[in-house]
């Protein structure tokens, strides 16, 4: 399939969907007429050449950016207009290509960070620690223990943030990100600066919160995660769609291999 | 340092403290009392820049909001100076919602002059007389002494415990708060807004809701003012104010409450130790905060897991 066939028709089954979603800075379009749905339950891959412009579809699906034009719609929801929290608060979680965890402090603060919205209490209960504010917090730090566990990190829950190796950076992102309890997870390049060995183990994760029922749209420059992970691609080049569908669809797409791939045999 | 070692560190601390009226003179009292005073606006303000990150230098115009409030509350309507205490927190905490809405966007370092200008408008607001209610430049005076349970608080050993009794119920509130999940959301703020929106945090109500509190905090001890002076002016909510407090914050140790309450010590303590040299109050000051910057950039006694805000992260800020 090719951007030719025109844009997708947002389907009543698709939790994610973007139409003809265009962006730009200045005069730069970095994302440019861009469509495509994410079917509940898919592990969809957004790829594409260094500046394709996929950051900053995430960065329109999370509301840091606005679309020029187009819309984004969510489990039937439009999107466009939306604060990032609102956006989480709906159910799609997050992680950032250079890793944005709260450095200082710790782990298991970082994950609470994502039990955030769920949790009751503000400055009264907090100051008088009430005793339901006690209640609140122990589930929270339960849920969030429960998160860290589950990427690998349940040992390390006291470290400060900036003490982890990088493969664990991302690893507390993604927890943190799962923390809010998501329907769609999207992770910007989370095999990035990871090693071969971590990268494995990336993948299994991958298919666990899959598992857990999670979509997930995930942005990846290493192809053989990519081609295992992922049911579906969308490729980006200068902003436009150039191809989607399958891997195997893709990897035979002539548009894809001139453009993107240059040399068919990395893939 | 242990946490046992923490408390029992806390309880000596606070036990000297009790005690100490017995063996000083009234003028240390005095000094004590200013130490106090400072490092009840300093615990506030270390919310708003300890916790969160944000660069407010207009601390001062809350103070007076809150020392105005009761002020005025007291010499025209006769409400005893303590039972103002909630409205001038109140009107303090209204007015720092009111100016900090459309500014809290703004990045550290634009931040830091808008706050200054904000402190500067109430300031000379206040010495013209803008209401026909701030008397001028001469202020409010007559300010009654306050009362507890018919006891009359005149002496400064009277106001020591009252003030230190404030200063020992923010720091237990204070702890608490810091620990709970309102305390994190600010700490997210401060590390990386960007990634506690994208956690789901509404970041514009945090930014709101601790200039509201921090404010609120300093109304109040503006009241404590107001009732220990029996008279206020324009003069006593200075720019230098809001400086000395901001410096307080950063020296101790930006978001930890051992070192803000160090630092108001030393920077409040230390110039009536030498008040030969009082001339050079500004270049200590900036002397002092030059050699920290280098040598110490995360305060004197900074909280768990800081290393890099306060001095550094303000040198970030209005850097180039
Ligand atoms: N905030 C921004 N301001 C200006 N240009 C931007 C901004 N964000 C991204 N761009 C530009 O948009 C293009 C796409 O960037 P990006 O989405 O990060 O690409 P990718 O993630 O595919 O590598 C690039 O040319 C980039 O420089
Ligand atoms: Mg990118």
């Amino acid at each position: 399939m090719s951007a030719a066939d025109g844009a997708i028709a947002p389907t009543e089954s698709a939790l994610l969907t973007l139409r003809e979603v265009t962006k730009s800075f200045g005069g730069l379009t970095a994302v440019n007429g861009v469509s495509f749905a994410v079917g509940e339950g898919a592990v969809v891959g957004l790829i594409g050449p260094n500046g394709a412009g996929k950051t900053t579809v995430f960065n329109l699906i999370t509301g840091n950016y606005q679309p020029n034009h187009g819309d984004i719609h969510f489990t039937g929801q439009r999107l466009n207009g939306l604060r990032t929290h609102r956006i989480i608060m709906l159910g799609i979680a997050r992680t950032f290509q250079n890793i944005r965890l709260f450095q200082q402090l710790t782990v298991l603060e970082n994950a609470l960070a994502g039990c955030h919205y769920r949790m009751s209490g503000g400055i009264l209960a907090g100051m008088l620690w009430l005793p339901t504010q006690r209640r609140v917090e122990k589930a929270a730090v339960e849920r969030a223990v429960q998160e860290l566990e589950f990427v690998g990190l349940g040992q390390q829950t006291l470290t400060v943030a900036k003490n982890l190796s990088y493969g664990d950076q991302r690893r507390l992102e993604i927890a943190r990100a799962l923390a809010t309890q998501p329907r769609l997870l999207i992770l910007d390049e989370p095999a990035g600066g990871m090693n071969e060995q971590e990268t494995e183990a990336l993948i299994g994760l991958i298919e666990q919160i899959r598992a857990r029922g999670i979509t997930i749209l995930l942005i990846e420059h290493d192809m053989r995660l990519v081609m295992r992970a992922c049911e579906k691609l969308v490729v980006l080049e200068h902003g436009g769609k150039i191809a989607e569908g399958s891997p195997e669809q893709v990897r035979s797409d002539p548009r894809v291999i001139e453009a993107y791939l240059g040399t068919e045999d990395e893939v | 340092m242990k946490p046992r070692l923490d408390w029992i560190g806390a309880g000596l601390f606070a036990a000297l403290l009790a005690v100490a009226p017995l063996f000083l003179n009234a003028y240390q009292v005095d000094v004590l009392n200013s130490i106090g005073l400072y490092a009840l606006l300093a615990l506030g303000l270390n919310l708003i820049l300890g916790e969160a990150g944000l660069f407010n230098m207009g601390h001062a115009a809350f103070y007076a909001m809150g020392a105005y409030t009761a002020a005025i509350l007291n010499t025209r309507y006769q409400i005893p100076i303590l039972w103002t205490l909630p409205l001038s927190g109140l009107v303090a905490g209204a007015f720092a919602l009111a100016v900090a809405r459309p500014v809290v966007h703004l990045r550290g370092d634009y931040l830091l002059i808008v706050t200054i200008g904000v402190g500067e408008i109430v300031r000379i607001a206040l010495v013209n007389d803008v209401f026909g209610i701030t008397g001028g430049a001469n202020g409010i005076f007559g300010i009654n002494r306050p009362r507890v349970f018919g006891y009359i608080i005149r002496r400064p050993e009277d106001f020591f415990y009252l003030i230190w009794g404030c200063v020992a119920l923010t720091i237990f509130l204070f702890l608490r708060l810091k620990r709970s999940r309102f305390g994190r959301a600010l700490n997210y703020l401060r590390e990386d807004a960007t990634a506690a929106e994208g956690s789901g945090i509404n970041t514009d109500y945090y930014k709101l809701a601790v200039f509201g509190l921090g404010a609120a905090w300093a109304g109040m001890a503006g009241t404590l003012f107001a009732a220990k002076m029996t008279i206020i002016s324009p003069e006593s909510f200075s720019f230098w104010e809001s400086v000395v407090l901001f410096m307080i914050v950063i020296l101790g140790g930006a978001g930890s409450i051992p070192g803000v309450l160090l630092a108001a010590f030393l920077v409040v303590g230390l110039p009536e130790l030498f008040r030969e040299f009082a001339g050079a109050r500004m270049l200590v000051f900036g002397l002092v905060m030059m050699v920290m910057m280098v040598v110490r950039p995360q305060g004197l006694w900074p909280a768990r897991g800081h290393q890099g805000f306060s001095l550094a992260a303000l040198a970030r800020a209005v850097g180039p």
